[in-house]
């Protein structure tokens, strides 16, 4: 437990520091993607299923919540409820549909069902289609913090990232975090024990997809814009290997990886296309050799040495 | 005189009515036309231990898929405690009280050994979907759990990752873990396969123990192990029960002595 306390002093301290050294925008992008990580982690590094299709609960997320914003006058926190339960809700159909088909199935399911309301989002009018909901406004948080405000909106992003985190974190350190990992370990053994499996990973999936919702929601705010990209199968994809690569099972790989793959896509702007190949071979690489990501391999180290010492 | 005499008959008649714990009518299991389990009656007595055995590929294993719904029986009906559990899922028939083992050890093996066990305790507190509570709440199982560990040997190993235990111990971990929920009638999928002589000897005492205040079924190539500690011996071949009866009985019925011809068993 030590290591996990040590990991939120410096997740708090870099969170608390970054946006005074690195371009504020920037970090929130990697926050909405860490926690998007965080949530998919819940549901393949915890349950042991691997969703291909959560580029809808991210993306469908942003379109309600900049809708709701831009449209209906919600305000902000509104429109985040509103993108998270959005993300929920989907969740739900997803899950109930996908659920009991195993392996690769479950995975093509989840996929098919993603493309279906990628092409409903491409089709409803209110989606903006190709050029996306713009000019999202911040609004006011409560009422009376202006999150037109770099520093405010990276504030209350950094928090929503925060609670965020940390809900998954305790469910999965829950009494029904520790039958997720039974079902992942042995799944028909957790049935001859007396437990509904299905009702269990449904509820992961109804948790990691509303939690997705919420990190689409903010990443719509940030960005004041709610585009086809966050609902197409390349972020479903993109969410994969942010998991993997920094270490999937591991509470604080998902953050380490989303770091990485946003940053390299953001200082690697100027390689232009080459970007894609060089994230690519590094994924190569890291299953290849890093099988347990970038956290996990560290984790290994630290426990190895700690034997001998 | 009188009165002890009407007293036990009322006893005896009581026994009889819920003499069967488990009944099977004509279960049968057919893969692609192929019959794998062949109208098996079966009838397991309260409070026995009953060996179910036969050659490799017999059914044995498809019986208990069977038995606890992993499978669904092509015809045929189950009945536990006089009720028909033939439409039921695996996971409410283990809440019933008919808890199995596998074949191949079922242990958790990225949990502590003492996780494994609690798993199987932490359902009958009701928080089991509470995603909001810590693990910390599940501390109150610990000192039944270590019960349970020790009632099999494993409270040394009570904060070992369960995947570096021994083969062995993993079963042993197994029927801990299944000992947790208390069942009324414990499944046993070969308990003593793959292990070394010892071990099998331990395990032997340790369900000669357990089966004090339940019924154990349990599949056993192991035939010193059957004559040992079983009541009742029923042996498939082919899908079919071939014969039943005390060891004695069994093991000198020519068709089974002819049915294990060429197969070579522990
Ligand atoms: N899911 C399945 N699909 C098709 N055939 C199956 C299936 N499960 C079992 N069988 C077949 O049914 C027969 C009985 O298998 P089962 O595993 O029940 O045997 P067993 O008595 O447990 O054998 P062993 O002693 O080797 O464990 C075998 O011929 C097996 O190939
Ligand atoms: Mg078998």
């Amino acid at each position: 437990m030590k290591g996990k306390h040590i990991g939120w002093i410096v997740l708090i301290a870099v969170g608390l520091s970054a946006p005074f050294l690195v371009y504020p925008v920037l970090v929130m992008k990697i926050l909405c993607f860490a926690l998007f990580a965080c949530a998919f982690n819940l549901l393949l590094g915890y349950t042991g299923l691997l969703s291909f299709g959560h580029a809808a609960f991210l993306g469908w997320a942003g379109y309600v919540c900049g809708y709701g914003v831009k449209e209906l006058g919600f305000s902000p926190e509104l429109g985040i409820l509103a993108g998270t339960a959005t993300g929920a809700a989907l969740g739900f159909v997803f899950g109930s549909l996908a659920i009991r088909r195993a392996g690769i199935y479950f995975a093509m399911v989840t996929l098919a069902l993603a493309q279906l309301v990628y092409f409903l989002a491409l089709q409803f009018p209110f989606t903006g289609g190709e050029d996306g909901l713009q000019g999202v406004p911040r609004g006011h948080l409560f009422g009376f913090i202006d999150l037109s405000d770099t520093m405010n909106m990276y504030f209350f992003v950094l928090a929503v990232f925060l609670v965020g985190f940390w809900i998954i974190d305790r469910a999965i350190h829950s009494p029904f975090g520790q039958v997720l990992t039974a079902i992942r370990e042995n799944e028909p053994r957790a049935i001859s024990l007396g437990y509904d499996v299905d009702k269990y990973k449904l509820l992961a999936f109804v948790l990691s997809a509303g939690l997705s919702g919420l990190a689409g929601a903010t990443k719509t705010l940030v960005f004041q814009l709610a585009s086809l990209t966050d609902v197409h199968w390349h972020m479903s994809g993109e969410i994969v290997l942010m998991t993997l690569l920094g270490g999937m099972g591991t509470v604080f790989g998902p953050i380490v990886g989303a770091t990485v793959v946003v940053g390299l896509q953001n200082y690697g702007a100027e390689l232009g296309q080459w970007v894609t190949v060089l994230t690519g071979v590094i994924f190569v690489l890291c299953v290849l050799a890093f099988r347990r990501g970038i956290v996990g391999e560290l984790a290994l180290l630290i426990k190895r040495s700690g034997i001998r010492m | 005189m009188q009165f002890s005499f009407h007293q036990q008959r009322q006893d005896l008649k009581d026994a009889m009515s819920t003499d069967y714990i488990l009944q099977t009518r004509d279960l049968t299991k057919e893969f692609k036309g192929f019959v794998a389990v062949d109208k098996v009656n079966l009838q397991v007595r309260r409070g026995t231990i009953h060996a179910l055995i036969g050659p490799n590929g017999a059914g044995k294993t498809t019986v208990f898929n069977l038995l606890t719904k992993f499978l669904t029986p092509t015809r045929g009906s189950i009945h536990f405690n006089s009720h028909d559990i033939t439409h039921e899922k695996s996971a409410q028939i283990a809440r019933r009280g008919v808890v199995r083992s596998f074949q191949i050890s079922a242990v958790f093996p990225h949990l502590s050994v003492l996780e494994n066990v609690r798993i199987a305790l932490q359902r009958k507190l009701g928080t089991s979907f509470h995603f909001w509570r810590s693990a910390k709440s599940l501390d109150v199982l610990n000192g039944r759990a270590m019960e349970l560990l020790e009632s099999v040997d494993l409270q040394s190993f009570a904060d070992t990752m369960t995947v570096e235990l021994p083969y062995g111990r993993k079963r042993a971990l197994e029927i801990a873990t299944t000992l947790a929920l208390e069942p009324e009638l414990m499944l046993l999928d070969e308990p003593t396969q793959g292990m070394g002589h010892e071990d099998v000897g331990r395990v032997a005492d340790l369900i000669k123990r357990v089966s004090e205040n339940r019924t154990v079924l349990m599949v056993e190539h192991n035939l010193s192990v059957v004559s040992h500690i079983c009541d009742t011996i029923t042996v498939l071949q082919r899908g079919a029960v071939l014969a039943e009866g005390p060891y004695e009985v069994v093991s000198a019925d020519p068709r089974v002595l002819e049915a294990y011809m060429g197969t070579e068993h522990g």
